[in-house]
Order: structure tokens, then C-alpha cells, then sequence
């Protein structure tokens, strides 16, 4: 039993979950100081409020209503997490995903609203643009060498201007918004499939949830599963002995940040044909979803299905800063807890490698001192010799 | 035409500053994304200062603003420092995060102190309008600004600093063969210490600069609207050297400056472009810029690795 125990502390995935859970907690903890600082007294219902989120709400039923918004929002957070871990695992950072989210946004609504056509056919050309631009990003870094962090901010901008200008023609007459989905073509709406009575008839529920699901297991099965995965992540770790080994390595660069991009272009689709938002035409930044993927991705630990529960832990939490008491706190006080969650996110790597140190250390004293060990990776036991011989340790 | 101008200087000496904090970081091995961060924090502090000591005689003013709004991007930089250089940490995703943490951070603080003040009114706004006036020597009809000097000089003393001393060249050698700098004794773990923090003042500085250039008020949820960047792409396009990266700064500045003037410029008002293409404008040209110049492009050998002292 204890061997197992030390067999399941070593495995990869058992130390990335407990190295994300510390930073969740640290962050949290970093979180619950700084709104000390700001007014001690309301400090701990302030951050448990922001925890419980739609559990706040008085009763059952409010609660899946809430808990069906906070699915609708998980939907494509899910989708440019998976954006991002994919050009991650293949050696790229895809920082762009913000501006192919806006452009998805942008082509999604204008064919909704301009055109009226239905929804599988606006989600189509989203994930045409997407990939477009991505296309674009990687044609640049392949045979340009620009690198994609600087061209992807650059495209986060120029697509934010670009999207404004293109839906300020279908937005209302009297305010900065987008028209409303709903009032002009319904056809353009995501379907609901009965997802939305699971939730206390919250029409906002679609089948974006169960998508954004399947699409996560593809991604995983693509890049774990396949030869075309297998080739892309090469090119990550070597370009040049993934050329050397006759794999296209500037071909593989292009469809990579092409695939990234359609995914967080499809994310948006899913997000605003529910009509659950409207469009600002005037925005002066580029919307947060796609950087909270990036967060969502690393606190995940690069897993398509660690995304899955991290994505809907970030947005849990950004929707459980509207909680907080406005009157001295504010609601941003969810978008630094989320920062600085994946600033230690970046010394994941430390904390594995400390985690190993350790239990290298108490495996050597073990031996050491001579008693049965099994061999590693395995349950078959071993003795091990007295003054330390019969093995390979 | 003045005014073009005016603005013109202005955003270059943001630029200049900021990629020469780059500039520094990059040379000495360290990829500092989270630039923008740093600017917004610098503005943050500086900020700061001229809301809480409104009183001040000019130039006690001044040397106060640049003095906090060096030493906050200093600080916030040791954030980047400490991960990259001591937990060998991935320094993009520190420098990303370090962005976010800052628009948030700052969102928080002056959020706090404006509900402090005034509970009705959340708002992340801090105002300055006479502060401001500190900064500005009107010669004629042209707005000197006192941060314009303060630009000229640290490029000066940064090209002094790389290229003619000890310290620069030492610095140099960490970012393109932290092994054989090593070997002969220099502290890399030192230098990219000094490196970084060199660009948090920079940046800080920057950062202070772009938020007093033009307007006498500042929302800070905003961050940087982006120039954090646009500073890094100068940085390449200026391959990493300070004559290089003042020319290509006074480019972008140019550029950046014509969406805020344009329709006082007779013929291209007539244009009727709309400003969406203007404000695009910075954006598209550094990429073609980009397109066209990195093929060439040699970054310092050695940077973003994290530095192993056990590898050759």
C-alpha cells in the first residue's frame, strides 16, 4: 500500500495536480491579504463570497440559473485554453488567441446579424477566420521568423479596430451595443437541445457546454493519439530534426497556430450566438477571454482535460468577484487572484522538480539503510542488500 | 503641424525608454514581456505621488514623479528577476502574467483609494490636471516636456553604458554565452539581476511619460492601451542597439501621434479615413516592419534560456 502511495507521489499527473492546487491556494491565500489590507473587517466574507459564487444565490433554483451562467462563460474559456495548449505543446505562445477570439466575435455576429444565416454556418465561418488569421501569424513566424508573441499582440489590436469598425454597422441606433441576437434572427442562435431546462430554464444554456467537452477529448486524442500529432509536437521540440527527419516543419508551424486560432475563433462563436452578450462597438481593449485561457491552460497543466476543470475554476472565480462587497472592495479583485494563480503557475516546473528531490532523497536514505524497496516504476519487490549492493539505484 | 510634432517626441521618448529597458533585460538574457506590466505600474507610482503630494514646487515635482516611478518598476521588475533567474521559471509566461497582474493590481489600488475617498464613486480613474503642469515648458507655442530631456540623456547614457564599459560588455556576454562569461568570473545570476532591473526603471519611467503625455487623466483599468509592446517591436526592428532603436521609435512615435492629430492636418482630413485605421495604423506598419526585417534578425544567442550552470 505505502509502495503504491510512493509510486502514485512519482507519476506526472499526480504532480502536476498538486502542483497547480498550490497555486490555487497561495493565490487565494495572496488574494485574501491584499483585501485585508484594503478593509480588515470584511475581508473574510469578502473572499468567501467570491468562493461560493452562485452558491450565494438564496435558493436552489436561482443557483443552477446561476450556475447554467457560469457554463455558458466556461464554454469559451474551455475553448482558447485548448488555443493555447495546443500551439504550447508544439513550442509556440500563442498570445494571439485575444485577437482571433475578436475576429470569431466580428464574423460570427456580422453573419448573424447582417446576414441572418443559421448557426452552424456563422460558426463555420468563424472557425474559417480564426484559422485564417492564425494561418497568417504562422506564415509570418515560419518564413518571416517574426516572432508569434509580438506578431499575436500586434493582430490582438489591429483585429479589436478591424472588428469595431465592422460591427458598428449592425449595432443599435442608440447605444454602442451590437443588436440583439434574439430580436433579429433566431435562426442564428445556438440550439438549446433541452440543455436549457436542466438549469432552471435558463435560456442561455446551449449545446455550447457538451461541444466545448467533445472538442477538449479531440484535442487530446489529436496530439496524443495521432501520427499528425506526434509530427506537430516534434517540430516543437527541434525544428531542425524534425526537418532533418522529412517532417515539413513550416507546414506544421502554420496549421498549428491555424488550429489554435480557429479553436478560440469557435470559442467565441459559442459564446455570443447565446446571446448572452452584446458586442461594445466601441472597445478600447482587447477582451480578457483570451487571456484568462493562457491562465486556464497553465493552471490545467497542459492537459486538455486538467483545461476542462481549470477553466471552470477561473471563471467561477471571476464570476464570484461580482459577490464582493462594491462598496469597499472591487470586483477586479477575481482578475488578481487569477494573475497571480498562473504567475506561480510559471514555477511549476520548481515545484515538481523539488517534489522529485525529495523523494529521491528519501529513497536513497531507504536504501541506505537496507530494506525491501520495490523497483521503481513497478510493485515487484526487491531486497536490498545491507551495504547497499543488488541493485541498480 | 506643431502639434504633430509635439506628440511625435513625446511618444518616441516613451517608446526609446521602454525598449531600452528591453533593450537591457534582453542583452543580459532575460525576455522581459511583462514591460507593460512595468509601465503600469511606474505610472501607477507616479501617479500616486501627484495625487498625494499635489503641493510641490516644480521641480521637486518632477525629480519626486521620476524618482517613485523608477523605484515602483524596479520593484514590481524583481518579480520577473527572482522567477527567471533563481526558480528558472518560463520567463513568457512570467512576463504574461506579470501584464495581467499589473491592470489588475493597479485597478485594485486606486479603486480602494477612490472609494476611500468617496464611496459613491468607484471609479479607477486618478486625475493630475494641474500636477501636470509641472512637466511643461512652453517654448513659443511648442510644449517642451521636461521628460523629452530626460529621454535624450538615458539614451546617451545607455549607449555609453553597453558599448564602453566593464559593466556593459559584461552584461552583453551574459545574454549571448552565459557559460563562457562563467568561466571567466563574471556572476551571471548578478548581471541578470542588474539587467532586469535596469528595465524596470526604464520601464517604470516609460510608463509615467505615456500616462502624463497628452491628457491629465488616467483610467487605469486600461493598462498600457498596448504600448508595452509596441516598445518590444521597436526593440527588434532596432536589433537590440540604442542609435537603432531611437531612429525606429521616432517612426512608430510618428505614426502612434497621427491618430491623435489627424484631423487637424488639412489634406488628410479630407481623406475621411475613418479613425478605426488610424489607430490600426502603429499596429500594421510594425508588422510589415517586422515581415521585412527579421529574417536578418539576431537576438542575443542566449536568451530565454533559463542559465544551467551545469550545460556547456
Amino acid at each position: 500500500m505505502k509502495n503504491k502511495l510512493r509510486s502514485a507521489l512519482k507519476s506526472n499527473a499526480f504532480q502536476s495536480i498538486v502542483a497547480s492546487l498550490l497555486c490555487i491556494i497561495v493565490g487565494l491565500i495572496i488574494g485574501f491579504i491584499v483585501l485585508l489590507i484594503i478593509k480588515p473587517d470584511g475581508a473574510w466574507k469578502g473572499i468567501t463570497d467570491l468562493l461560493k459564487n452562485f452558491f450565494n444565490r438564496p435558493n436552489g433554483r436561482l443557483t443552477l440559473k446561476y450556475l447554467g451562467n457560469t457554463l455558458v462563460k466556461t464554454a469559451p474559456l474551455i475553448m482558447c485554453s485548448l488555443s493555447i495548449l495546443f500551439c504550447y505543446k508544439v513550442g509556440l505562445f500563442n498570445i494571439g488567441a485575444a485577437g482571433q477570439y475578436c475576429v470569431g466575435v466580428g464574423i460570427s455576429l456580422y453573419a448573424a446579424l447582417a446576414w441572418g444565416l443559421p448557426w452552424w454556418l456563422c460558426m463555420l465561418l468563424a472557425l474559417v477566420a480564426g484559422a485564417l488569421m492564425g494561418a497568417i501569424v504562422g506564415v509570418l513566424k515560419a518564413y518571416c521568423n517574426v516572432n508569434e508573441v509580438i506578431s499575436g499582440i500586434m493582430f490582438n489590436w489591429i483585429s479589436l479596430y478591424a472588428v469595431n469598425m465592422l460591427l458598428s454597422t449592425v449595432k443599435e441606433s442608440t447605444s454602442p451595443y451590437t443588436i440583439d441576437i434574439s430580436r433579429k434572427s433566431v435562426r442564428s442562435m445556438l440550439p438549446s437541445l433541452g440543455m436549457d431546462k436542466l438549469f432552471s430554464d435558463n435560456r442561455y444554456v446551449t449545446i455550447a457546454i457538451p461541444l466545448a467537452i467533445i472538442i477538449a477529448v479531440a484535442v487530446y486524442i489529436i496530439l496524443d493519439k495521432t501520427r499528425f500529432g506526434y509530427e506537430l509536437k516534434a517540430t516543437g521540440f527541434n525544428k531542425n530534426a524534425a526537418k532533418y527527419a522529412g517532417m515539413a516543419e513550416k507546414r506544421n508551424i502554420i496549421v498549428t497556430i491555424a488550429i489554435g486560432g480557429a479553436l478560440a475563433a469557435l470559442g467565441a462563436a459559442m459564446f455570443y450566438l447565446t446571446g448572452y452578450e452584446q458586442w461594445h462597438c466601441s472597445l478600447s481593449s482587447v477582451p480578457a477571454m483570451g487571456f484568462n485561457g493562457i491562465a486556464a491552460a497553465f493552471l490545467g497543466g497542459l492537459n486538455p482535460i486538467g483545461c476542462l476543470l481549470s477553466s471552470f475554476f477561473i471563471q467561477h472565480i471571476t464570476e464570484g468577484g461580482a459577490y464582493v462587497d462594491k462598496m469597499t472592495y472591487s470586483s477586479e479583485i477575481s482578475d488578481l487572484i487569477s494573475s497571480i494563480i498562473i504567475y506561480l503557475c510559471g514555477f511549476v516546473l520548481f515545484i515538481k522538480f523539488m517534489m522529485n528531490k525529495r523523494i529521491a532523497r528519501s529513497e536513497e536514505k531507504r536504501a541506505a539503510s537496507g530494506h525491501v524497496e520495490p523497483l521503481p516504476g513497478t510493485d515487484t519487490a526487491v531486497i536490498v542488500e545491507e551495504n547497499g549492493k543488488g541493485g541498480d539505484e | 503641424m506643431l502639434l504633430l510634432l509635439q506628440y511625435t517626441l513625446l511618444y518616441s521618448s516613451v517608446l526609446i525608454l521602454v525598449a531600452l529597458g528591453g533593450c537591457f533585460s534582453e542583452h543580459s538574457g532575460v525576455i522581459n514581456l511583462g514591460l507593460e506590466g512595468t509601465m503600469v505600474i511606474g505610472a501607477l507610482g507616479g501617479a500616486l505621488t501627484m495625487h498625494f503630494m499635489p503641493n510641490l514646487p516644480a521641480p521637486a515635482m518632477i525629480i519626486m514623479v521620476i524618482l517613485i516611478s523608477m523605484l515602483a518598476g524596479l520593484v514590481y521588475s524583481l518579480l520577473l528577476a527572482v522567477a527567471s533567474v533563481n526558480f528558472k521559471a518560463d520567463q513568457t509566461i512570467v512576463g504574461t502574467a506579470m501584464n495581467m497582474l499589473a491592470v489588475a493590481a493597479a485597478t485594485v489600488i486606486v479603486k480602494a483609494i477612490n472609494i476611500a475617498a468617496n464611496p459613491d464613486k468607484p471609479s479607477a480613474t486618478l486625475t493630475y490636471i494641474a500636477q501636470k503642469k509641472a512637466f511643461i515648458v512652453n517654448i513659443g507655442s511648442f510644449e517642451f516636456n521636461w521628460f523629452m530631456l530626460v529621454t535624450v540623456i538615458a539614451l546617451a547614457a545607455a549607449y555609453v553604458l553597453l558599448y564602453k564599459t566593464k559593466f556593459g560588455l559584461r552584461l552583453m556576454a551574459c545574454g549571448e554565452h552565459p557559460q563562457a562569461a562563467a568561466s571567466v568570473g563574471i556572476s551571471v545570476y548578478k548581471m541578470r539581476y542588474s539587467g532586469v532591473m535596469i528595465s524596470g526603471l526604464l520601464g517604470g519611467l516609460g510608463g509615467i511619460v505615456y500616462i502624463t503625455s497628452g491628457v491629465s487623466e488616467w483610467k487605469f483599468e486600461y493598462g498600457v492601451a498596448g504600448f508595452g509592446f509596441l516598445a518590444l517591436a521597436v526593440m527588434i526592428f532596432g536589433q537590440w542597439k540604442p542609435q537603432r532603436i531611437a531612429l525606429s521609435a521616432l517612426l512608430f512615435g510618428l505614426f502612434r501621434a497621427l491618430s491623435n492629430v489627424y484631423d487637424g492636418i488639412g489634406f488628410l482630413k479630407s481623406l475621411n479615413i475613418p479613425s478605426s485605421i488610424y489607430n490600426m495604423l502603429p499596429y500594421i506598419i510594425s508588422l510589415v516592419v517586422l515581415a521585412l526585417t527579421s529574417k536578418k534578425s539576431r537576438a542575443p544567442k542566449a536568451e530565454g534560456i533559463p542559465y544551467d550552470k551545469g550545460m556547456r
